[in-house]
């Protein structure tokens, strides 16, 4: 097993709710309520979740685009979760960020080798001649071609401008780059290119990746595990194929079984959530998911269930889990309370 | 099909514009029979919202030409007047938009809306229309109808507004429900929800619908026919269980290849297509698909016609290639499988 390069432990990012004109606080949207992960050199880690899972803004605390309320993270054997603007600033070179809408996230005033050489050039890295030559050989590697090099964005295609995001994210050479939902406001031709793409440059420059989607069909093509969240917690981290096999968290089942190509194999029964995300500045008390939940029982609706191992790298955290026998259950239940994923 | 209940013959829609005439859809044949779901499928620029919108004259523009026939009991919609349109529209054909954050007035409660939406049609007091929309409300799952009345939208999550906008359109019983995207704004868990809602309300009031999306699986899963579109013409059209098991347009092989299949081994790449989608009306002349088509030959700078290849009855695509050659061609990962909740 390769070594940890991102961890987070007990991470949380409340966002305070204010009112009256003395903006007193008067809640809190708990948006990541304690998460503890940890992304491997090399691997792909998707992160799915429903919209107000919490997905996003954990993907922005883990690349410090945003300060975690609470809790640590450690990258690359070093705390950050509490560094300042200028001690981040080294950081940014080895952690990038792939946004979801590419029309929003390249300034509509510079030309893409100038959006993609940014990076190089505020890092002070080479002279003009040899940022220029690499950015052409970003624009290359993300199948852009030279003369590219001085349009602008609104000459591109919506898939021409993630490749630009994706080049501008390369540009310092990062270890770890995170992406929210970076294929979502593509069409399904481009899409597939943009996923294989990602697939090609893990490849060759041994990258890793943190993907976040709400797709759970382009997460499993990406992903070597997955972690699933819901309202702030995960509730469910396995290896990817076993996830989509065997399921252990009915939100994770549901979720599967929301998705119109993934007719469910004969005789495996399909489960409907009722009503929708409950609300994150009240999360509901016990399992969060228990109002939606077909099987909650009393012990749900009070105690929030631990992530327990079910061995083979799967965490799940449910009182009542699914496709997992009695023996295995009742060992996880004595072994875990304490697990990590 | 001896009942239909929409007839749409050679639709033309195209639009002035400074760069040039835009042809958005560029002649279109179909029926739609009573209680029948027909998916028009295709990504962005393909026409597909276009043909849609001009069947209720939401197209009508001064910069616009529409041309052909769209026969609704006996009439053309393309010819009636404004004011014979509007008694059509949202009466007997009503239609479900893409976006409800932004469909719904957010200055007035949703009741007030409905009730309008009642009384531009029926003759009925206000107060028996108010209890027709908490009737309405109740229908499609809202809970505590009769207090939502007076709620404004922005009380209403994105799922729930879909429901009062779907409220609105089965107000008065149309003969055809056209749903634009309903549910791409939404989450999966929600958008089967919002499905099931309308199964049901079509099995109780008998509309058929015609179903606008960019996702060939989920029309499969609710779909009984399905029209691809590309470039403003129908490339494949046929039982929607045919188009997406026995797919024989390369288009339609690209757009189940660029899906990553839950229902299937996760392939090291996705088969893409390369481009992007054309510009609205920016298809090059012959079949539209040769400049982005790996398979494209000499014979295709001249259209092909439709013509049944595939083995079912009524199953129909543009294309030269011939029928061995494209068993040859066709990738393994696009054939087969089934789609369904």
């Amino acid at each position: 097993m390769s070594e940890i390069l991102l961890e987070a432990r007990d991470l949380v990012k409340h966002f305070p709710v204010r009112k009256g004109v003395r903006r007193r606080q008067v809640g809190a949207v708990r948006a990541v309520d304690g998460v503890s992960l940890q992304v491997r050199a090399g691997e792909t880690l998707g992160l799915v979740g429903e919209s107000g899972s919490g997905k996003s803004t954990l993907a922005r605390c883990l690349v410090r685009m945003l300060m975690p309320t609470a809790g640590e993270i450690e990258f690359g054997g070093r705390r950050i979760e509490g560094l300042g603007d200028a001690a981040l600033r080294p950081l940014r070179r080895e952690l990038q960020m792939v946004f979801q809408d590419p029309y929003a996230s390249l300034n509509p005033r510079k030309r893409v080798g100038a959006i993609v050489g940014a990076p190089l050039r505020m890092h002070q890295i080479g002279d003009r001649a040899a940022r220029r030559k690499r950015v052409l050989e970003l624009l290359e590697a993300v199948g852009l071609t030279p003369d590219h090099y001085e349009r602008f964005p609104h000459e591109f295609s919506g898939g021409q401008r993630q490749r630009v995001s994706i080049a501008r994210a390369l540009a310092l050479a990062p270890r770890l780059i995170v992406a929210d939902e970076p294929v979502s406001a593509l069409d399904v031709s481009v899409q597939a290119q943009i996923l294989n793409l990602l697939a090609d440059l893990r490849d060759e420059l041994g990258l890793t990746y943190v993907f976040v989607s709400h797709d759970l069909a382009v997460v499993r093509q990406v992903s070597d595990r997955v972690a699933v969240m819901y309202l702030g917690r995960l509730v469910e981290v396995s290896p990817a194929e076993e996830l989509y096999q065997r399921p252990i968290m009915p939100y994770t089942a549901a979720l599967l079984a929301a998705v119109p190509e993934a007719a469910p194999p004969a005789g495996r029964e399909r489960i409907v959530l009722r009503g929708e995300v409950a609300s994150a500045l009240a999360p509901p008390p016990g399992c969060r998911l228990h109002p939606r939940c077909p099987f909650a029982t009393d012990v749900c609706r009070e105690v929030e269930p631990p992530l327990r191992d079910f061995g083979g790298g799967h965490v799940a955290a449910c009182h009542h889990p699914l496709n997992v026998n009695q023996e295995v259950s009742r060992n996880a239940a004595e072994g875990s309370a304490s697990s990590q994923p | 099909m001896p009942d239909r209940v929409l007839d749409v013959r050679g639709l033309k829609v195209s639009f002035a514009t400074h760069e040039g005439v835009v042809r958005a859809v560029d002649g279109v044949d179909f029926a739609l029979g009573r209680r029948e779901v027909l998916a028009i499928v295709g990504e962005s620029g393909s026409g597909k919202s276009a043909t849609a919108l001009s069947l209720l004259g939401l197209t009508r523009a001064r910069n616009a030409t529409l041309e052909g026939a769209v026969e609704f009991e006996g009439a053309d919609l393309l010819r009636m007047s404004e004011a014979q349109l509007r008694a059509v529209r949202g009466h007997r054909i009503a239609m479900i938009f893409q976006d409800p954050m932004t469909s719904l007035n957010p200055v007035q409660p949703v009741g007030d809306q409905i009730v309008e939406a009642i009384r531009a049609h029926e003759r009925m007091a206000r107060s028996a229309a108010r209890s027709r929309a908490a009737e309405l409300l109740a229908q499609v799952g809202i809970a505590h109808a009769h207090e939502r009345l007076d709620d404004y939208p922005h009380r209403f999550s994105g799922g729930m507004r879909q429901r009062v906008m779907i409220a609105m359109a089965i107000a008065c019983n149309p003969d055809v429900l056209i749903a634009d995207e309903p549910t791409t704004a939404l989450d999966v868990t929600i958008q089967a929800q919002i499905f099931e809602l309308l199964a049901r309300v079509r099995e109780q009031t008998g509309s058929a619908m015609i179903l606008i999306t960019h996702d060939l699986g989920l029309a499969t899963a609710v779909a009984d026919s399905a029209l691809v579109m590309y470039g403003g013409r129908i490339v494949e059209r046929g039982a929607v269980g045919e188009v997406f098991r026995d797919p024989q347009h390369p288009y339609t092989w690209g757009l189940l290849g660029a899906i990553p299949r839950l229902d299937r081994p996760r392939p090291r790449r996705l088969y893409a297509i390369g481009g992007a989608p054309p510009r609205l009306g920016d298809a090059p002349t012959g079949c539209r698909f040769r400049s982005r088509c790996p398979h494209a030959f000499e014979a295709c700078v001249n259209e092909p016609p439709l013509v049944a290849r595939g083995a079912a009855p009524g199953h129909e695509d543009r294309c030269w290639i011939s029928g061995p050659e494209r068993a040859e061609l066709r990738p393994k990962a696009v054939v087969g499988g089934r789609a369904g909740w």
